[in-house]
């Protein structure tokens, strides 16, 4: 009987989690940025301020929601849904445990990198479909870090998919039994984060959003809900490349005395604080800087990361 | 490379350091007694009004928020038949404190005047007017003031002579 549901008991655990740690996200990014700012953050809504995400919910619900007259009005609307719909159909191949996982696809990996590829296009849009010039070049922006960036990402996953063998994640995450791949894939799991950070083109690779600069970037235009999905898109994206992180770098779900969903969730938790601490510390880098930087060191690097996991592999064998 | 790594690690420190944060409504923050804040109108020693009505105030105030009328009692007294103060107006730079010949109107360190309604920060004299001398405890302008008032003749001020005959060739 429990067999027949799993999948459907599945989505509702991955559904339930994700979207219980993307809103969570805003409480612990406000506290943990102000833990580090000498401040204290939201600590009046209920216990340590934890109801703060219901405020700021219904807040984002009554707001207006205006469509600007100048925008494309169905692009302006399908670009919020897309971010969404991709960073969550990423996690229909993440396993949270062993068989806690929707779908255990062969190539999973794969499946990941088309997804948070497709993600790309809700900025994008949304760049172009507000009809703003900050938006749009906040839109920009981000169509030409994502390029910057995916393709070294791509090719820094590749050193994990050879030691292991298999584009499967749970195949990954059980060939790190005795060693995790942060150990001898440092330089690919460097590279793997540093990619991640910019395609949730978070601090310090937020040039689509550079409040400093673009306003908001690709969501100036953006109000109530729609503005609210893209936060919420954010945040998912976040989980999703922190759990990534762990799968293939940090053992996954391999931990003692714990269920291993247990160790899954601590140690995804693990990373998104590391998001936020990077938040915290870094400068935003200039435009060309951040794409020279992705071009000229960082896709070079993966290459040799690449050669060099190849060649060791191949001695190995 | 190093140096990101150094910054985060001092950020990391700050998470010890004391927190810069005043938590307002919890804990009051100290205010300088001569802070300005909420406007009042003060009483003499002797618990009359302070104010006579000279609208210095009114006419010192920068943006206009101060309104009075003045009248006299049958002592002769002068004092403000109504005393009003627009507070959505008031910038609190406080010159009409500055002004006031008497003392009678001073600044407060009360900052909490929030209100819903906009009409709400019309304040009335008896909205302003205190019980007390306020900052300056001993002060009577018409005990210093060479001005005859009712029970008060001329030259019977503080440190004041009685007046000097000019016809008479006396000394």
């Amino acid at each position: 009987m429990i067999d027949a549901y799993w999948p459907i008991l599945m989505i509702v655990f991955v559904l339930a989690v994700v979207m219980t740690i993307a809103p969570g996200m805003i409480w612990l990014e406000r506290r943990m940025l102000a833990l580090w700012q000498d401040r204290y953050g939201p600590n009046r809504v209920g216990p340590f301020g934890l109801l703060q995400v219901a405020a700021d919910a219904i807040k984002m619900i009554f707001k207006e929601d205006w469509i600007p007259p100048f925008a494309d009005k169905a692009t302006f609307i399908l670009a919020p849904c897309i971010i969404n719909a991709t960073t969550l159909l990423a996690f229909a191949v993440i396993p949270f445990g062993p068989g806690w996982h929707i779908s255990d696809l062969s190539v999973g990996l794969l499946f990941f990198l088309a997804m948070s590829s497709l993600g790309v296009y809700s900025v994008t849009l949304a760049g172009w479909a507000s009809n703003n010039k900050y938006s749009l070049l906040g839109g920009l922006r981000a169509a030409g870090q994502m390029l910057a960036y995916e393709v070294f990402m791509g090719l820094s996953l590749m050193g994990v998919v050879m030691m292991a063998g298999s584009f499967r994640i749970s195949d990954i995450v059980e060939a790190q039994q005795n060693v995790w791949f942060c150990i001898p894939q440092f330089l690919g799991f460097f590279l793997f984060f540093t990619a991640g950070v910019a395609e949730t083109h978070r601090l310090p690779f937020d040039l689509p959003e550079a409040e400093a600069e673009l306003i908001a970037g690709f969501h100036a235009e953006y109000s109530s809900l729609k503005f609210g999905m893209f936060f919420i898109g954010e945040y998912i994206g976040i989980t999703l490349i922190s759990a990534l992180v762990v799968l293939l770098y940090f053992g996954g779900w391999h931990g003692p005395w714990f269920h291993p969903v247990v160790w899954f969730l601590l140690k995804v938790f693990f990373f998104l604080v590391i998001f936020i601490w990077m938040r915290a510390s870094f400068a935003r880098p200039r435009y060309d800087q951040l794409i020279a930087f992705g071009w000229k060191l960082m896709f070079p690097l993966a290459l040799l990361n690449l050669m060099v996991t190849g060649a060791v592999v191949l001695a190995m064998r | 490379m190093l140096s990101l790594l150094r910054t985060m690690w001092i950020i990391f420190l700050h998470m010890f350091h004391k927190r810069e944060t005043q938590e307002y409504p919890d804990v009051l923050p100290q205010q300088p007694p001569r802070w300005r804040g909420r406007i009042i109108l003060s009483r003499d020693p002797d618990g009359e009004e302070r104010c006579v009505a000279c609208n210095l105030c009114s006419v010192v105030c920068p943006v206009a928020c101060i309104a009075l009328q003045a009248t006299e009692d049958g002592h002769g007294r002068r004092y403000p038949e109504f005393f009003r103060i627009n507070f959505s107006r008031c910038i609190f730079c406080g010159l009409c404190e500055e002004a006031c010949p008497t003392y009678a109107i001073q600044l407060t360190p009360d900052f909490e005047m929030g209100e819903y309604n906009r009409k709400n920060l019309v304040y009335e004299k008896e909205d302003l007017l205190i019980s007390g001398p306020g900052k300056y405890p001993d002060y009577n302008f018409y005990r210093v003031a060479g001005l005859a008032i009712g029970g008060k003749g001329k030259g019977e001020a503080d440190c004041e002579e009685p007046p000097v005959n000019t016809r008479s060739l006396m000394p």
